[in-house]
């Protein structure tokens, strides 16, 4: 008897796999789907091919002037002479490796701190909040033998980093506190925190911003003026913190009680508690909304433009004003939407990946 | 007994009621001593600059004008009327932003979860990029750059010799009520009650016999109807009145300052993007087995989204909606770096700039936002333990 030897089975329809099966089941499934890719397509089409060919392929990127703008396509020079600008203010020129350096230090930190499996993470972080204060502010104000550089010339996206940074790091403490008042048994603790944390959510950061630069002056003695920075930056703080205190109670809250007293029956002391149960589990929880606030941070610091601190966008904005380079809103405003963009997309990113770095499977 | 004398202190320091009370009082010490100290350093400082407090200013005549005014305005009005003035100012746009956000936003959530691949795509890079990019920065963007682009009025942009758009902004028909409006507005009135009371008894009738009606298309048959068939019955109503070219800009009918088209189509814009990932996470933590429910009761796919799907996402989505809505309010205060003339804009810019009175302005500007949010969020802590599921 000769062997049962199967025939080969045959290769599916073409139409089946491949990318012309991709496009059957993803493009093309149906009438409607089949109109809504076209219509997408040809959209997507008048709108992108003008935009690339004005901002890439007929654009102008290096010269002096706007004489060198020959093309008709973006004029880039624009942003190419002001770089420095853009990216320093007024800061003297010939001390642009100081806050070079500042934030050379601080990439270098951050690299370390988030690298997984690198060693003396502690002594890092440590001398991240101890140290590095000091170093940064004598690097970027001066002092110790350096120039003394008042805030007034700070700007660019200097000053937009150095608002958020100052912002989150002073934020997150006084949120972590003003979430623990908040679930504090203590009435008064409570009372006080919970109008605190209220107020700062329930009003615009702009009438902030306006109170910080009209009012703020008429509360300290003898009327004293202090600086314009240091009064946004107050004003900024306080909004921020409000929302962090709420991310920060929402990661608390999420925890199950039993997490609590099964610490407590297992006799931790409270920052035993503190550290080695209720912290790991509830940071993992606060992360996006962290991260998000952050993000938030970031865009907000540009409404310091409107009491008149020069940050990118108001660098940015000046530079517009400027009658030897008048017609090229469209090329600042993308510019320094890049900028913006470009920090707060990579945020976005870092805190999904931790999200999925830290999920240890408790969630479905 | 010696020794329990001895720890009688330490008792009370571990007391905990003891601590708890120190410490309250201690807090409250504190911030009763700062307040006084504020205010002490406000009345000095208020001295020495001779600024009178107090608001006798609201009642004194303003003498600036206002680009846009829902009431009536001049310079002859007080203070208090810019108040006012920009208050509905900041509520009209936030209104028209509120409405257009949330029809973007659902379209963008939508369009995330949609099985075209290719729509799918564009709206996450939608969201991606603007979601990303400061609203002031956008609201710049439209002003300076979109809008300033559109052509004079002259040479406007025209559908129709009706509406016109050019560089001062839209420009639209405006509604004149004539003779018998008072009787079609009625007619109106009644066929929305109509309305009302059908869905009502539709959904009783569902709910007792399983017998459904359909009750979306009638309503809008009624609507359309009675809109159209009233208007002519009562003999036209409304006339239009049409925007004209007279000198170098248009009167007449409704304009629209490119101030409020900048500021409403960036809060738009930027607010579309939460809402659309508010609507995809919404629909998609309604369970699969949901779905398959369906299936299997023999639910059509409008039936599915409408009895089971959308109910079940609703719940999920309300509370981020609102605080959405509640933050399109509050950005709605960029207006300022435009020039549209809203509260923080009209009253804490201008009417400051020209009284001097800081804390009495800044205090009324904030506790109006501040009504707005704890209304909102009072409500909706009442809403949301209503609509909150019963777990067993």
């Amino acid at each position: 008897m000769e062997k049962f030897t199967p025939i080969e089975s045959r290769p599916a329809p073409l139409v089946e796999v491949g990318i012309i099966g991709w496009m059957r089941r993803n493009l093309f499934s149906s009438i409607p789907n089949t109109l809504v890719t076209i219509f997408t397509a040809y959209m997507l089409w008048i709108v992108l091919v003008p935009f690339l060919n004005w901002a890439f392929i007929s654009s102008d990127w290096f010269g002096e002037s706007r004489h060198d703008c020959t093309s008709g396509g973006a004029c880039w020079v624009f942003v190419t002479v002001r770089w420095n600008l853009f990216m320093y203010g007024f800061y003297p020129e010939d001390s642009y490796w100081r806050p070079n350096l500042a934030f050379i230090l601080l990439i270098a930190i951050i690299a370390w701190l988030s690298i997984p499996n690198l060693p003396f993470k502690k002594w890092v972080g440590i001398a991240a909040i101890t140290i590095y204060p000091v170093v940064a502010y004598t690097l970027l104000y001066g002092g110790f033998g350096l120039d003394v550089i008042p805030t007034h010339r700070w700007g660019g996206l200097m000053l937009t980093l150095v608002l958020a940074l100052i912002g989150i790091v002073v934020a997150i403490p006084i949120g972590i506190l003003l979430a623990l008042g908040r679930r504090s048994e203590m009435p008064v603790i409570k009372m006080v925190c919970v109008i605190f944390i209220e107020f700062w959510r329930g009003v615009p950061l702009i009438t902030i911003l306006f109170m910080a630069s009209v009012m703020l002056p008429l509360f300290f003695a003898g009327g004293t003026d202090a600086d314009k920075l240091m009064r946004a930056l107050i004003g900024i703080v306080m909004f921020q913190s409000a929302y962090m205190a709420e991310v920060v109670r929402g990661g608390l809250q999420a925890l199950s009680k039993g997490q609590f007293e099964g610490a407590d029956a297992l006799g931790l002391s409270y920052w035993q508690k503190m550290n080695l149960v209720v912290l790991p589990q509830a940071l993992k929880i606060m992360i996006p909304g962290i991260v998000n606030t952050l993000i938030s941070l970031f865009k907000d610091t540009s409404l310091i433009v409107i009491i008149g601190l020069l940050d990118v966008l108001g660098m940015v904005r000046q530079a517009l004003s400027d009658p030897a380079w008048l017609g090229y809103p469209a090329e600042g405003y993308l510019f320094a939407a890049f900028m913006f963009w470009i920090f707060c997309f990579s945020m976005s990113r870092y805190s999904i990946y931790l999200e999925d770095r830290l999920n240890t499977g408790h969630r479905n | 007994m010696k020794s329990n004398n001895r720890n009688g202190l330490t008792r009370l320091i571990y007391n905990p009621t003891a601590r708890s009370l120190f410490f309250q009082a201690v807090v409250l010490g504190g911030l009763l001593w700062f307040m006084l100290t504020i205010i002490g350093n406000v009345m000095t400082n208020l001295e020495t600059r001779g600024i009178s407090t107090g608001f006798g200013f609201l009642s004194q005549p303003a003498g600036f004008g206002i680009s846009q005014t829902l009431i009536e305005y001049d310079e002859t009005f007080s203070f208090g009327r810019t108040f006012i003035v920009g208050l509905l100012n900041t509520l009209l746009v936030s209104a028209l932003g509120i409405v257009a956000a949330t029809i973007l936003g659902v379209f963008v959530g939508i369009s995330r979860i949609s099985p075209n691949w290719l729509l799918r795509k564009i709206s996450m890079v939608y969201i991606e990029i603007l979601r990303n990019i400061p609203l002031l920065l956008q609201i710049f963007f439209w002003y300076f750059v979109v809008l300033q682009a559109l052509p004079r009025p002259r040479d406007s942009i025209t559908f129709g010799e009706a509406v016109f758009i050019n560089v001062r902004g839209v420009f639209v028909p405006k509604p004149m009520a004539e003779t018998g409006f008072t009787f079609y507005a009625v007619l109106i009135v009644a066929a929305i009650i109509g309305v009302f009371v059908l869905g009502r008894w539709a959904k009783r009738r569902m709910i007792d016999t399983g017998q459904q009606f359909p009750v979306f298309w009638t309503s809008v048959g009624i609507l359309i109807g009675t809109v159209v068939i009233g208007y002519f019955i009562t003999g036209r109503p409304i006339s239009l009145e049409y925007p004209e070219l007279r000198g170098l800009n248009f009167r007449g009918g409704i304009s629209l300052l490119p101030e409020l088209l900048a500021l409403w189509f960036a809060l738009t814009i930027y607010t579309s993007t939460y809402i659309g990932e508010i609507v995809r996470s919404g629909i998609q933590s309604v369970a699969h087995g949901q779905t398959e429910a369906c299936r299997a009761l023999g639910l059509n796919e409008k039936q599915r989204m409408n009895l089971v799907i959308l109910p079940q996402a609703m719940r999920v989505m309300i509370p981020p909606m609102t605080s959405q809505y509640l933050n399109l309010t509050k950005n709605s205060s960029l207006a300022t770096a435009i020039g549209y003339p809203d509260l923080v804009s009209v009253f804490a810019g201008t009417t400051l700039n020209q009284t001097g009175q800081a804390i009495e302005i800044i205090t009324m500007t904030m506790l109006v936002y501040l009504t707005i949010s704890l209304s909102v969020s009072a409500f909706m802590n009442w809403f949301n333990k209503r609509v909150a599921l019963v777990e067993r």
